[in-house]
């Protein structure tokens, strides 16, 4: 069986493919989130370093993980809308911005609780916490950026361009920023070399990230259905939607 | 046929070289603007913080990166959209010659107009800051190396904010994280000799990021410019 893929890179026929697979996507993430959370706050141990105050990296290391998958992705469907000059891919790519700065933005507020009591400071200048900050910028600027130009298509690709810039640029900002913090301070904790997690610790880590990812995919969708509607409100499928009042 | 489209090349690259130098000199008050800039931003931060020259020399590599940063990045908006307004900007992009090379142009115009001058002033801030000789001299080879990056990565976000509406504080969001690295090798070099260590390293990322710089931001620049101008 041959699925044409292409049929959905439309926004007309990708409109009601999405709005069935919303549902989906929410409800996998709603049960994985359940089942993370439940693994994490009740099964896990209590670490023994670390106490109760640790289980916040079940929210914490997923929503980084995410923060940068989300970032790339974003940057890819960037590049084929830029490539191929597909416009449901820029659209795709403009969804996913904000789903990605508020992880990064998760795990900033998380990073900060958990570092108070471990570190006993709400911010530390640590490789990982300034990057993951850069990041938030980063994002800030692909939405900024976005949102001050009036005309789609250049702002499509203007902020592809954008994202595609940033993707170069981050792992020269990861490690000028990872040096610069090797030589400043020698004293935070080296997650590097951590103890050995527990298996349910990581599997609750695991199923937290799941559930953040298909929540991404979710709200992604549910974002870009409203885009497009508001970029192609001329055209008459959108006509016809409005006017027969079904989804 | 090779010689001569090379030729061809140089000449037109020259051409934009010299007519954005001749412009900018014929609006002495734009370079000036960029260097008080420079100036009073620098001259703030003992007002602030105090006089003790301990103090002042340990900020110094930082403080001085930051300013000249700063200096660079307001500069920015006026690198295309003089051009862009007087259709200067369409012609080039009509132009046989790719739009790469003359962009290069343009950015080494900027440089030697608004990065260049702030290079050789910032010794001068330095000694305000107490910064013993050596450093000084660390300090310039580590704004030489690392200026043109500033004004290479800057080109790509004056592009892309080509026309919109608050272009100026956007370019600020879009290439200020985008300079992390620059400030970070570049205060690192002068803060390393200040330390009695090795600048070395520092200098030679400084120079790697401005090579690779020097290779991406001219095509991506002429990217964004036929995104915006299109």
């Amino acid at each position: 069986m041959i699925i044409k893929w292409f049929k959905y890179s439309s926004p007309q026929t990708f409109y009601p493919l999405a709005g069935k697979m919303i549902p989906w996507f929410a409800w996998l993430a709603a049960i994985l989130a359940i089942a993370g959370l439940y693994v994490s706050f009740a099964i896990a141990p209590t670490d023994f370093q670390q106490g109760e105050a640790y289980r916040i990296i079940f929210v914490h290391v997923p929503a980084a993980w995410m923060s940068m998958f989300i970032y790339i992705v974003m940057a890819g469907w960037a590049a084929i809308g830029l490539g191929l000059n597909a416009r449901l891919s820029a659209m795709m790519a403009q969804a996913l911005a904000p789903t990605g700065a508020i992880f990064t933005f998760l795990a900033l507020v998380t990073g900060s609780l958990w570092g108070k009591p471990m570190w006993g400071a709400w911010w530390v200048w640590d490789a990982r916490l300034t990057s993951e900050l850069i990041l938030l910028f980063l994002y800030l600027g692909f939405m900024a950026l976005q949102s001050s130009i009036d005309d789609p298509r250049r702002a499509d690709r203007a902020g592809a361009l954008l994202a595609l810039v940033g993707v170069v640029n981050v792992p020269i900002i990861y490690f000028s920023v990872k040096w610069w913090n090797t030589l400043h301070q020698g004293s935070t904790i080296n997650m590097g070399v951590a103890p050995k997690m527990a298996m349910t610790m990581l599997l609750g880590m695991l199923l937290m990230a799941l559930a953040f990812w298909m929540y991404t995919i979710a709200a992604a969708l549910m974002r870009v259905r409203c885009i497009m509607l508001e970029r192609e409100r001329s055209a008459d499928w959108v006509k016809e939607l409005s006017v027969g009042g079904k989804s | 046929m090779k010689t001569g489209k090379s030729n061809v090349w140089t000449s037109a690259w020259l051409t934009v070289l010299k007519r954005d130098l001749l412009l900018a000199l014929r609006r002495r008050s734009d370079i000036a603007t960029t260097l008080f800039f420079f100036v009073i931003v620098s001259s703030l931060f003992p007002l602030g913080i105090g006089p003790e020259p301990a103090v002042l020399s340990s900020i110094a590599p930082g403080v001085l990166w930051v300013a000249a940063l700063l200096a660079g990045m307001i500069s920015l908006s006026r690198l295309f959209s003089a051009d862009f307004t007087d259709g200067t900007l369409e012609q080039m992009l009509l132009a046989p010659q790719p739009l790469a090379l003359l962009v290069t142009a343009k950015i080494l115009a900027h440089w030697l107009v608004c990065g260049l001058p702030v290079v050789l002033l910032a010794p001068l801030i330095g000694l305000q800051y107490a910064l013993p000789n050596d450093a000084l001299l660390v300090l310039v080879y580590s704004l030489l190396l690392g200026t043109p990056t500033l004004s290479l990565i800057g080109a790509i976000g004056a592009a892309l904010t080509l026309g919109v509406r608050g272009s100026g504080l956007l370019v600020a969001l879009l290439v200020l994280p985008l300079y992390i690295p620059a400030l970070i090798f570049g205060a690192g070099a002068v803060a390393a000799s200040q330390h009695g260590m090795s600048a070395q390293a520092h200098l030679s990322l400084l120079a790697a990021c401005s090579l690779l710089s020097l290779v991406l931001a001219p095509l991506a620049t002429a990217a964004a410019l036929r995104i915006s101008v299109e």
